[in-house]
């Protein structure tokens, strides 16, 4: 089960920088970003993916858009 | 399908047609330096309103219900528009206040102060380091934790109350048009001189407010978030934006001859450098613990953000107070109550900052 950041409701600079956060926990592996508008994913997916992170996985459910990175 | 309008270029051209258009304004009859000035444009909003009765800025620019309502038809378009709400709204409501009153005495919000920079007032160098230190404290308190908590979905017509109110004030200009040489029109007050009778026809100050609020929505083009992601992340996305508007607006000014280098006598502006700096210190760090600039705030509550748009309202209200308590600058210098205004400002923002640190001891 991948680790979940919940930024639902957030508003930059804040789903951002949970992104980071984990990312800074994490060398290597997957974890799921939890956001529920278009900035949030598009800002989101931007800084996991030039931290050399890759989008494995993009979901949107009941408005709310599931991003699953991996490294 | 992607956002053509997010990607690198697309945020750079978005910057450049906004500062193309904001110079043409100017040409076609807004104030000096001023084609577009969110803070200076719902300042005299406040004033056509009766809110302040300041003679020489009163007038219902259009340009600002035409960037709401531009970005509220763009963001519906592409479904885009979400109503939230529920963050926090009395803290942004005074954010939003706070930062009227400190780009007040700067005399213009980040977008001016770029496009001051652009027509050649050096004064404005003053006040951009005071936003870039302003927003780096606004930095420091999210890298600490700081959040005004999370907002929550609305109905509809939560989402189109700032949209409808936007539409309403349209109304009222065609309802009560400027009259030649009148001070009022029914409920409007109109400058008969000085800045806010300066202005483009109605018709191109909308148009252009219309579709700089569309593509603005797009692209998420933001001024203040531009040196926060800088500054926090090193990520130069929006940046590129802001400095786009930048080189833009002075290549365009330099073509249409309003290229005047200098620090004296420019227009709508005053040379009290420290109290510049200081004046937009306090803007900026209200616009990064508010998370937008004026003008994204608005585009915001154009996309149904309730938030937003109470950080709209506090910013008219902080106009009302600036100009009816002696706060605000005009091109003398600063208010007989500048200085105080700024330092109560200050420490309200400062104040909503260390109160809203939800990581510590965690």
């Amino acid at each position: 089960m991948a680790e979940i950041v919940d930024a639902r409701g957030l508003s930059c600079p804040q789903p951002v920088l949970m992104t980071l956060t984990k990312i800074k926990e994490l060398s290597s592996g997957e974890f799921e970003v939890v956001v529920d508008n278009e900035v949030s994913r598009e800002n989101v997916s931007r800084a996991a993916t030039n931290a050399g992170w890759q989008l494995a996985q993009e979901r949107e459910e009941n408005e709310e858009f599931h991003l699953v990175f991996k490294r | 399908m992607k956002n053509v309008f997010a990607t690198r270029w697309g945020i750079i051209v978005v910057g450049a047609v906004i500062g193309v258009l904001a110079a043409l304004l100017q040409k076609f009859g807004n104030p000096g330096n001023m084609g577009i000035c969110v803070a200076c444009f719902e300042r005299d909003i406040a004033g056509a309103l009766g809110l302040h009765r300041a003679e020489v800025v009163q007038y219902l620019r259009p340009e600002i219900p035409g960037f709401v309502l531009g970005a509220f038809l763009s963001s519906l378009l592409v479904g885009d528009f979400k109503p939230r709400a529920g963050s926090s709204p009395l803290a942004r409501f005074l954010l939003g206040m706070c930062a009227m009153i400190g780009a007040l005495v700067f005399l213009g919000c980040p977008w001016r102060a770029l496009l001051r920079l652009a027509g050649g007032d050096g004064n404005a160098l003053f006040g951009l380091v005071g936003l870039v230190t302003g927003v780096g404290i606004g930095t420091i308190f999210f890298r600490y934790g700081y959040s005004l908590g999370r907002t929550y979905r609305q109905g509809w017509g939560v989402g189109l109350l700032m949209p409808i109110v936007m539409a309403g004030l349209l109304v009222l200009v065609f309802i009560f048009p400027q009259t030649e040489g009148q001070p009022q029109n029914g409920v409007l007050f109109y400058s008969v001189k000085g800045p806010g009778s300066q202005h483009a026809a109605l018709a191109i100050s909308l148009i252009v407010g219309l579709g700089v609020g569309a593509i603005a929505q797009r692209s998420r083009f933001c001024t203040m978030g531009a040196l926060r992601d800088l500054i926090l992340f090193n990520h130069w996305h929006l940046f590129s934006g802001f400095l786009a508007l930048l080189i833009f607006a002075w290549i365009t000014n330099i073509i249409l001859g309003q290229f005047h280098p200098g620090f004296v006598g420019q227009p709508v502006a005053h040379t009290q450098s420290f109290w510049n700096f200081a004046g937009m210190l306090v803007a900026g760090l209200a616009f990064a613990l508010a998370g937008g600039c004026p003008g994204r705030q608005l585009f915001m509550s154009g996309e149904g953000d309730g938030d937003a748009g109470i950080f709209v309202f506090g910013m008219i209200m902080g106009a009302a107070f600036a100009h009816n308590f002696g706060l605000a600058s005009s091109p003398n210098g600063i208010g007989p109550h500048g200085i105080a205004a700024v330092a109560v400002c200050l420490i309200v923002c400062l104040c909503i900052g260390f109160t809203n640190l939800k990581k510590i001891g965690e």
